[in-house]
């Protein structure tokens, strides 16, 4: 058991505006995790907000800063972080809307201009029966949908129409292994100076990525290839 | 009598600004070595400013380019000339790195590439200012 502190960020447009730190003193034990001490706080102020779901680093929908740095909150471990004082931050480069939640719209924007070739459907075995609701479902392959590489990239904090290492890294993957779908069209829609040539390779995006897609590596495939064809 | 209907505020938006780039608190080696880059760059531009500035002076005649190249030779100017080649040798040595990270070669070293051009710019940089000062 040790007592760590916790400074945490808290903005609520019209009510908590300018934004401000709050300060709690708490007690953790070998276990705790961010997320864990979030929500003991919010057992004594329920207009602390925080978005989480399944609390195994699985959903992606608990991306936050600590620390400055870009982690998923269920899994990080708070003595882990070997520091008396944790910083609790939303992320960065997307609109805040309350405390530590911000909307992940532009996250997913990203995709609406272009179709969204590049996020594959759901593929079920022929005999399997998924309810239909599920059947719909799309996802980006690999990727949590945390944000967490929109938040550390240096570019995107300065370009809100780059594309982002996130769309580039589905696009990377649809390019690896095609499965039917559009190859140029994909290399068209990267291609370009808001695609993968916008990316100045931080690899912060990599850097981050709880479940290690790599959206800086696939950034810099997606430049080979390219570069191959046009040869 | 009316009830108002619920309206969520609007969210406050993000600022984009280049000095973003510059956050460096919870950042890694490759987000230093994307700032380094950056800044040695700035450093190269002034450097080519000043050149062509002190180059400019020989079309005034030899007094105005003899007086501007004996003020040069200060030693703080010498100061200045280890930091231009700490920054030439940085941004070069960081350059081939992304060079090579663009052709898909290194990538997954590219963090003890930035470390190698780092330990070679400062090895350089010391045997320069031996001899220079």
């Amino acid at each position: 058991m040790a007592t760590v502190t916790f400074k945490i960020y808290r903005y609520k447009p019209g009510a908590i505006d300018p934004p401000r730190y709050d300060t709690f003193r708490v007690e953790v034990e070998d276990h705790t995790t961010v997320l864990d001490v979030l929500e003991t706080l919010r057992l004594d102020d329920l207009t602390l907000t925080y978005r989480h779901s399944c609390h195994h680093g699985s959903c992606g929908t608990c991306g936050m800063l600590v620390n400055g740095r870009e982690v998923l909150a269920c899994v990080t471990n708070v003595l882990a972080l070997k520091t008396d004082e944790v910083v609790v931050e939303p992320l960065r480069n997307a609109p805040l809307v309350s405390d530590l939640v911000v909307d992940m719209t532009p996250f997913f924007e990203k995709y609406e201009p272009v179709g969204m070739p590049y996020i594959r459907r759901s593929e079920y075995l022929p005999e399997a029966r998924p309810p239909e609701a599920v059947g719909e479902y799309m996802r980006f392959e690999s990727c949590l949908e945390c944000g967490l590489c929109l938040s550390a990239c240096p570019v995107v904090a300065s370009d809100a129409h780059y594309l982002g290492p996130a769309a580039l890294a589905a696009a990377a993957r649809v390019v690896q292994e095609p499965r039917g779908h559009d190859l140029p069209a994909i290399f068209q829609m990267v291609d370009n100076d808001e695609g993968c040539w916008r990316c100045h390779a931080a690899m912060e995006c990599s850097s981050v990525c709880p479940n290690g897609v790599d959206p800086g590596g696939m950034i810099m495939f997606l430049r080979k290839m390219l570069l191959t064809q046009r040869r | 009598m009316v009830s108002e209907t619920y309206r969520r505020p609007e969210p406050r938006q993000p600022s984009r600004r280049v000095w973003a780039w510059f956050r460096l608190r919870g950042r890694g080696a490759s987000g230093w070595a994307f700032v380094l880059h950056r800044l040695t760059g700035v450093v190269l531009v002034f450097y080519l400013l000043l050149h062509f500035y002190v180059l400019s002076n020989l079309a005034r005649g030899p007094q105005a380019y003899n007086a501007i190249i004996s003020a040069m030779k200060s030693p703080w100017v010498t100061l200045l000339e280890v930091g231009l080649i700490a920054a030439v040798l940085f941004h070069g040595l960081n350059g081939l790195r992304l060079m090579l990270m663009g052709l898909q070669i290194g990538v997954e070293q590219q963090e003890a590439m930035f470390w190698g051009a780092l330990v070679v710019s400062a090895l350089f940089t010391v045997v320069a200012a031996a001899l220079m000062l």
